[in-house]
Order: C-alpha cells, then structure tokens, then sequence
C-alpha cells in the first residue's frame, strides 16, 4: 500500500499544474463572464494530449490510465471548473462508450480521432423530461432499410457547442422500458437533423458548452450502432461509472483551488490588529477542510486505480464523487465567508468556484443516485 | 543531424531565498526545474529536426535527482538522453565541468551543438564557451535566432544595442538565449514514453581514457569562492518628490555631474 504517486505521474501532475497556471488562469474569469469557452485553449488541450489520457496509443492516445486522468481533472479544476467538465465528458463519456464498446473498425475511424486531439466528442443521453430517470426517454430510433431514423430531442449535452461526435442514445424499442429498449449510436454533429440550439444559461461552469440538442428524423447508418441493439442502457451506465471519477477529481479540485485561494488571502489580510491566518479559528477552519479535502482525494485515486486494475469500481466512483462533490461545497462556501465582501465580488475567483461547485452535486448522478449506486452494492435488501 | 543540448538542473529562483547567515542558497524544499536558457536551446533544437530531420539528444551533468530533467526533455520530444554523474565530477567549477563535458560529447558525437547562455544559478555564462575551447570548435554566444542552412548556421547574435548575423560552419556550438524560443509543454503521452526510455549513464569510468582525474572534480578547479554574499544598497538614497517630468530629468542630471558620472 503505497500513497505516493510514481515518478510518470508526478512529472504528468506537474505538468497539468503549470499548463493551468500558465494557461487556462489568464482566461478562466473572462470565459466565465462571456460564457463562451475559448477555442484556442481547446486547441492547446488537445496539442499536449489532454484529451486523450487513459486510452491506448495504438488509437493515438496517451498509453497513460486513470489515475493520471484524476490527476488532470484535479489541477485543471482548481483553475477552471468549466474546462475540467469539457476534458471530463469527452474522456469519460465519449470516448470511454467507444473505447468499452466500439469494433476495432469503429475504434479506428470514431476513437482515434477523439484521442488523438483532432476531434470533440460529447454524449446525448438526459432529455426535457429524463433526468436521474431514463424511463422517461423520449427519443426514437426507427430502423428503416441499412440505417435507423433518429427523432428527439437531448438537453444538457456538454460540449455540443463545438464537439464532433455525439454518442446518442435513442429508444429502438418501446415495447419495453428504456433500460432493456434504449440503444447507443455515433452520431457525427453535421448529420442532416442534428440541431444545436444556444447555450444554456446556467449559474455556474459557465465557460462550458451545455445546449439542448434535437434530431429531426437524423438517417444513421446500422454500422454506427455501438455495441448492441437494445444493449445501450449498459453503455451509459458504464460510461458514467467512469465519468464519476471525474467529477470527484473536478471536486477534488475546485475544493484545493478555493481552500488555496483564501489561504492566500488569509495571509495577506489585517484585521483586528493581525492577519487573519493568525487566527486559531481560521487556522482550525482550514485544517478541517484541508483534511476533508485529502479524504475525497485518496477515495477519488482509490477508484481510479481500482478502474486502472480492471476491478469493480462503480461503488468506490460513486462514494467519490458523493463525498467529493460534498466536500467542493463546503470549501467554496467557506472560502467565499472567510473572504467576507471581497470573496463575493467577482474580482475574486472564489465566488466562480462556490457557483461552479453547485453542479458536481447534480451531474453524472446526483448525490441522491450515489446513494443508491452505494446501498445497492452492498446488498441490504 | 545529430544536435545535442547541453541542460542544466536549476533550483527555480522564482521560490529560492537566502540563508542570512551563510549567504548560500536554501535548497530544501525548492523546486528544481531546467534552466530556462537551456529549455529555449533545448525547443530550438526541437525545432530545427521539425523541419531538417535529425535527432536530438540531451545532455545533462549532475546528481542522480538530475534524472527528471532528462525526462521532462525526452516527453517535450528528445530522443535520447544522458546523464553525466560520478562522485569523481563533484565540485567541479565551469572548467572542470566544461571539460567533463567536453569529453562526453567526442563520445558521444555531434553536428550542432547547444546550451544555454548561462544557468540561473551561478550566472557565470563560462560553461558553453568553455565547451567550446576544449571542443576545438567555432562557438556563437547569446543566440536569439537560430537557422540552419546547408552545411553552416546562421545565428542572430545578441549585443545591448545591436546584433551580429552570424553564418558559422557545422560542427560549431551556440549559447541560447531565454527569448530564442518559448519552449513548449511536455506532453502527457510523452512522459509515458520518457519513462519508458533509458537515460543512459556516463560515468567517470566511462570517460577514464579521454579524462585527466587532475583536471576534473574539485582539485581540478582553478576556481576559488572566497567569499558569497547578498548584495545590499549601500546609502539611504534621496527622495525627490512633486517634481514634474522635466525637473526631474533635471534634478537626476545634476547629480550626476555633481558626482563627475557623466
């Protein structure tokens, strides 16, 4: 048992660390303010292999696992949240379903451009009226000839804005519920049909692309079904087992970036006569978040590298991010309070962090659904 | 073209204090990084095999913890990689170094050689032109263009108030400069990769028949430091203030003709 990271992923965490600093800190307040992600920093993720990290070199990826990949979502986050969601639906969600669930010919012609930095990708699954509950899926797939005819409509799609894949997910049979009815497609965005309406306002990750996406008879060829007819609902699943572990290490981040934030600050400010990192109050404040911080880390790396070894770690993702997303609020909260009237004006990054925080609590499963991942893996029924 | 760069492991300057009582540097705890010369040497280098083919080898004297330089080399693309380390080269100044490294790099065989103009943490800029010397080779110092052409470089010298355009034929040696090229990241499949390469080790044994031990190590050091120290603002100064632009370009000249300076 060993807590140290090895020398590949210490050298990769330094790299992630001052790419951030150097990189994405100059524009993360302006692309939270305008709303719009910048694409030249997208071009530079994809250029030293950010977006590619735990998948093959024989698809053109980085030939690293996981574990480098929470490492990434971590220092990215506590810069830039929004960027650390883009990284973490592309890795997770889209390249992870074909990765797990692709043919070799698929792997060659969808994956590799996605890990290889060329392409976006992004996953179509929650819709208006199918959140945490999928039996509410609406979205149909009709098999006409050698293709399906896709109709519906998918909301909160992140990075649909720009992205070029879309692993879509659409009901080819109705006769049963959506989990045993729901099947996974490869959609490419410039497919006649495919419609990306505007950004979602939203109050935090702002800088991240988040549209409605709708399909008006979209024509996919048979050859694009991932893995099986009927089989999708597993798909998504899988994909978002891995996805948590994203989400934890985003947490992970946004909390490091906050607690980081105001310990400067703490440093600097006078008052009463001292600084206030002077203060037992504060200084007992940090000590237990910076231990709560640590906690979500190690659970966060414990599922990655269970996912690393092959092992089961839906549970291990899902108590993760539950507790991570957790601690994330209670961090940004703190650092905003600590920081008093400046920690809630914008010229300050904390205030972006507590709004960013809100939704690790909600997407990829929501803390309640981690509760239910938990308590069904340990068979108390 | 085989182009060899010479790094150097630095503590990074930006976190490094002053012990007050030794006036020697505190290095605990301080990150070391590649000196920033040498990483622009290193991104030119990079840059040259782009666009004319050829191999880049790094090559870095130091102690063990060294190592991790030559990796952050080899994943922003090096191909190949040595460390220079023995007890025997401990001590040595920027001549015993330079001729350790000298000898390293007949072994190793070059075209172009580059290093950094100098380290920022003795700030000599004497080891690559020393290299140079004991190479028998042309050099070019303060680099801040670099171009191959045919069979000969041309290098974009640097002066405080001019430049000289060099053109120098191969195998020759360049001193680079910060501004020469903003170096690019590692890459995250790269470090995969560095660690699966081997950086190979040269030796004092390794280099016993082209090394004199006289010449090397502390008692080949003609160097002697007899004394380091902080440097400290000698008087108070004067503060003139309320003066608008001109009285004070007026005021400045004063007192230095007053002090016979100009």
């Amino acid at each position: 048992m060993d807590f140290k990271l090895d020398k590949v992923h210490q050298l990769q965490q330094q790299l992630f660390r001052t790419f951030a600093e150097t990189e994405i800190k100059p524009l993360a307040k302006d692309m939270d303010e305008t709303e719009k992600y910048d694409l030249n920093l997208l071009k530079k993720l994809q250029k030293y292999g950010f977006l590619g990290i735990p998948y093959a070199k024989e698809y053109g990826g980085c030939g690293s696992d996981t574990l480098a990949y929470t490492l990434c979502m971590e220092e990215v986050s506590k810069i830039d949240a929004s960027t650390g969601i883009t990284i973490s639906v592309h890795t997770s969600l889209a390249c992870s379903c074909l990765n797990n669930f692709g043919t070799e010919e698929q792997k060659q012609k969808f994956l590799r451009p996605l890990v290889d930095g060329s392409k976006i990708g992004c996953f179509g699954l929650t819709e208006p009226g199918a959140g945490s509950d999928v039996q509410g899926a609406q979205t149909v797939a009709v098999e006409d000839g050698d293709d399906y005819v896709i109709t519906g409509s998918k909301i909160f799609t992140t990075n649909s804005g720009f992205a070029d894949t879309i692993i879509l997910f659409a009901l080819t049979d109705r006769t049963v519920p959506a989990a045993k009815g729901l099947t996974a497609f490869i959609v490419d965005r410039n497919m006649p049909g495919v419609e990306v309406g505007d950004n979602i306002q939203r109050m935090g990750i702002r800088a991240a692309s988040n549209c409605i996406v709708s399909y008006d008879n979209v024509r996919v060829p048979k050859s694009r079904i991932l893995g099986q007819l009927n089989k999708g609902f597993k798909i998504a699943m899988g994909a978002l087992d891995c996805g948590r572990i994203g989400i934890a290490a985003q947490s992970v981040g946004i909390a490091q970036g906050a607690l980081n934030e105001a310990i400067k600050y703490a440093k600097e400010r006078k008052q009463f006569g001292k600084k206030i990192v002077a203060f037992q109050n504060t200084q007992f404040n940090i000590a237990d978040l910076q231990t709560k911080i640590d906690a979500a880390r190690l659970m966060t790396w414990r599922a990655a590298i269970a996912e690393d070894n092959h092992e089961r770690f839906s549970p291990l993702a899902a108590m993760a991010k539950l507790f991570a997303s957790d601690v994330a609020n209670q961090v940004t909260r703190y650092a905003v309070q600590m920081m008093g009237g400046y920690g809630y004006c914008r010229e300050y990054p904390v205030e972006r962090m507590m709004r960013d925080a809100k939704i690790t609590e909600i997407y990829e499963g929501t803390s309640e659904v981690m509760k239910i991942v938990i308590a069904g893996s340990m068979k108390l029924k | 073209m085989k182009i060899v760069v010479c790094i150097k492991q630095v503590p990074d300057t930006a976190e490094v204090k002053l012990d007050p009582k030794t006036n020697t540097l505190i290095r605990d705890g301080v990150p070391s990084i590649i000196n920033h010369d040498d990483k622009a040497g290193l991104e030119t280098a990079l840059r040259i095999r782009e666009e004319k083919g050829g191999t880049v080898t790094v090559v870095c004297m130091g102690p063990p913890q060294a190592d991790v330089a030559l990796r952050e080399a080899l994943a922003m693309g090096a191909d190949e990689a040595y460390l220079l380390s023995a007890r025997e080269f401990g001590g040595s100044d920027t001549y015993a170094t330079a001729t350790i490294i000298a000898a390293a790099l007949k072994k190793i065989g070059f075209d172009l050689v580059i290093t950094g103009r100098q380290a920022i943490d003795g700030d000599t800029a004497q080891v690559g032109p020393q290299i140079a010397e004991q190479l028998g080779v042309p050099q070019v110092t303060y680099a801040e263009s670099v171009k191959v052409d045919g069979d000969s470089v041309i290098v974009k010298r640097q002066f405080e108030d001019r430049a000289h355009v060099l053109r120098v034929k191969l195998p020759c040696l360049i001193t680079a400069l910060t501004e020469l090229a903003e170096p690019r990241y590692m890459n995250v499949g790269g470090i995969v990769d560095a660690y699966a390469k081997q950086v190979k080790i040269i030796d004092f044994e390794s280099l016993r028949n082209s090394l004199n031990p006289d010449w090397i190590g502390i008692k080949g050091s003609p160097t002697n430091v007899v004394q380091s120290f902080t440097k400290q603002a000698k008087a108070a100064g004067t503060v003139m203030k309320d003066l608008t632009a001109d009285q004070a370009v007026a005021a400045i000249m004063d007192k230095l003709i007053a002090r016979h300076l100009i």
